[in-house]
């Protein structure tokens, strides 16, 4: 696709009407989230207390193992939450300053597509296996733009074929087991950015692929986002893939981000005890003889998070003040912030 | 040098496609198509390639749990696919496997106890019946899991615990080798590192051979000291960690090194990329020539008709094997020598 077409295409959106209007940039802000899950077994906070912003063209990585909460922030912002089990007690999320959790599912449901979307992980359990391909991502032309079918059909081999499907035409028509996990990854990808989004939330996007189609499918969605100054959201457990796109990084554990910061001071100087020790305990391509110093323990159980830092248990600078207190996210330096007592120690080594 | 306990010679392990009415056989998956190699003693030799190369059907043969088309495995001298009976039995306590997913690998139903202590059932001559108990909590201790919770259910343990009762069990018979199919992907990060510690540890005080298969590029790295590079059933490369990582000479080698994402923002830009196209071709109808030639740039007409046989090509600074008709060195990564820089780590195992 050309830059000529890109630009009809944003005027054609500003035509549609789109009622958000970022201002000086300022696409995303969560404030203070917290997410539950009422069980059986009791309830489990997967999200005490999360807060960030994205901004047009930035990428922002967040970070974190299973459990940490990354995929449920990225559900609760696209409102795709099953609720129940899930309670969202707190927190704000607004959208070009409106706040997502308390407008009319109608009209939250209008944002879901063309303003805000989603890539997920799993790309065969995320498309519908008796449908083409090509039907699935016209349908977001049908249902949000009212198009008739041989127009968005139309419009989604354009967009297969802007993805970079090959022969587009005839496979429009084709079904998602006709397709590998690399071009089935670019179908939901064509089908999330179909209408434009201005956030794009992309969970796990290369996990369950090879790695020469990931470094693949990572190329395609910086050279979408660079096109299109989308507002990107990557939520991933790999260090390697964040480094190589992310600019900005927030680290989860435990339902919290334990540390903010630009993606260069984040790999050169973390500054909480659970960043280093990822960092540490990583095995590098680029390194021999390197030992790995692995974090002891486990990750907490969500229904039992331990008092104070939650990251105590498995801490070598875990002091009396951490299993009582909980550090809250401080500005340690200029630009970088880390939710820890021991901050500046860690990050002057 | 340490002399070889296993060779693999010309292994070869069809699948037959039915297809049809009459279920006649129509074709053939190529899953292993020739592939030969040595295990040195108390070596770890590593696998890696994408899915569908082969890897891990190498590593069921190796086990017999296939048998295969054709070719053999020599085992400290006895010829392991004519064996049968007693002494088949005999010989599989000296070769083990640990499974990828501990999830599925483990039987639900069974306590600790009666998984790591059902290799004494099948080999009740090994431990006498009384002492059982005894060698499962030395078992369940060795792999750093307390010998208390003999009486739990695999449930109750974390993905990185149950990976541990998976090698507990791997190496209850003393075997010579271990095969560990994929031990660590399913693990979080700091999880990882734990268990390929472990690994390394006990390959020291037990002095076992592993054979270590893998996608992940960086743990094979790792743990490995030589390594095999695999594509559709072949072996594309093979030879000593230095020489696939500093001096690959495959082309598929170089777009596989050069696909890892490195945990580095500085060498985001530096890093010389080469993105393949396309997916890997189905191993039920694989190229003819060299199967990397729909996606090498270096293809030429040769590599179209002639197979490239694994033999010794120079690699810049002596030889190593190679499966490719022009067979190159190129450094993708920059190497970092970090062996004497680590002396403070404190390794948790």
């Amino acid at each position: 696709m050309t830059t000529t077409e890109t630009t009809s295409r944003r005027r054609a959106k500003t035509a549609t009407g789109s009622e958000y209007h970022p201002q000086d940039g300022l696409l995303l802000e969560v404030e203070d989230l917290h997410v539950e899950f009422h069980t059986a077994d009791g309830i489990a906070k997967a999200i005490n207390g999360v807060d960030f912003s994205l901004n047009q063209g930035e990428t922002l990585a967040i970070l974190g193992e299973s459990g940490s909460g990354k995929s449920v922030t990225a559900q609760a912002i696209m409102g795709i939450l099953d609720m129940p089990p899930a309670v969202i007690p707190k927190g704000q999320i607004r959208y070009c300053g409106q706040d997502l959790l308390t407008m009319p599912a109608e009209q939250r449901r209008k944002t879901r597509g063309p303003e805000i979307s989603m890539v997920f992980q799993d790309a065969l359990s995320s498309l519908n296996p008796v449908f083409p391909v090509g039907w699935q991502i016209a349908e977001m032309f049908r249902i949000h733009r009212g198009m008739n079918r041989s127009d968005s059909l139309e419009r989604a081999v354009k967009l297969m074929q802007r993805v970079q499907i090959p022969a587009a035409k005839e496979r429009v028509k084709a079904y998602p087991h006709q397709f590998s996990g690399g071009m089935r990854q670019r179908i939901m990808i064509a089908m999330a950015i179909a209408l434009d989004p201005a956030v794009l939330i992309a969970d796990e996007p290369t996990t369950a692929l090879d790695v020469t189609v990931q470094a693949q499918i990572m190329a395609l969605l910086q050279e979408l986002q660079e096109e299109r100054q989308m507002g990107l959201i990557l939520i991933t457990h790999d260090l390697g893939v964040v480094a190589d796109v992310a600019d900005k990084i927030a680290v989860m554990y435990a339902g919290r981000i334990v540390e903010r910061a630009d993606v260069y001071d984040l790999y050169r100087q973390p500054a909480h005890p659970y960043t280093k020790g990822l960092l540490e305990s990583i095995p590098r391509l680029d390194q021999k003889g390197q030992q790995l110093a692995a974090i002891g323990g486990l990750p907490p159980n969500l229904m039992h998070i331990p008092q104070g830092c939650a990251f105590n248990p498995r801490c070598k600078f875990a002091q009396d003040v951490c299993r009582e207190d909980r550090p809250t996210l401080q500005l340690v330096a200029p630009g970088r912030e880390s939710a820890c007592h021991f901050a500046e120690e860690v990050l002057n080594g | 040098m340490a002399e070889a306990i296993l060779t693999a010679t010309d292994l070869v392990k069809h699948y037959p496609i039915k297809g049809g009415v009459l279920r006649r056989t129509v074709g053939h998956v190529k899953a292993v198509d020739g592939v030969s190699f040595e295990l040195l003693k108390g070596e770890t030799l590593g696998i890696v390639g994408e899915s569908g190369c082969g890897k891990s059907t190498l590593g069921r043969l190796l086990m017999r749990l296939e048998e295969p088309t054709s070719g053999s495995v020599v085992f400290d001298g006895v010829d392991m696919y004519a064996q049968r009976g007693r002494a088949m039995r005999k010989l599989r306590r000296d070769i083990q496997i640990v499974f990828q997913d501990p999830y599925t690998s483990l039987n639900p139903r069974k306590t600790v106890g009666d998984i790591v202590g059902e290799p004494f059932d099948i080999h009740p001559d090994v431990v006498p019946k009384k002492g059982r108990r005894k060698a499962v909590q030395d078992l369940l201790d060795l792999v750093g899991l307390n010998p208390e919770h003999i009486n739990r259910y695999p449930h109750q343990f974390s993905g990185g615990q149950r990976q541990r009762i998976g090698i507990a069990r791997g190496i209850a018979l003393n075997p010579k080798v271990l095969i560990c199919d994929e031990p660590v992907s399913a693990l979080d990060v700091s999880v990882q590192a734990q268990v390929v510690n472990l690994m390394e540890k006990l390959q020291d005080e037990l002095g076992l051979s592993y054979i270590f298969i893998a996608h992940d590029l960086s743990v094979v790295r790792h743990i490995s000291d030589r390594v095999g590079v695999m594509y559709l059933g072949k072996m594309a490369e093979l030879g000593e960690e230095d020489d696939i990582y500093g001096r690959p000479t495959h082309p598929y080698t170089q777009a596989l090194l050069s696909a890892v994402p490195v945990p580095d923002p500085t060498l985001r830009d530096k890093k010389e990329q080469i993105v393949l196209k396309g997916d890997v071709p189905s191993p039920a109808n694989p190229p003819s020539g060299c199967r990397f030639h729909t996606r090498c740039w270096k293809a030429q007409d040769k590599c179209k008709t002639d197979i490239p046989l694994l033999e010794m090509r120079p690699d810049g600074v002596a030889t190593h094997l190679s499966a490719c008709h022009f067979a190159q060195p190129r450094e993708i990564i920059e190497t970092v020598d970090v062996s004497d820089q680590q002396d403070e780590v404190g390794n948790t195992v």
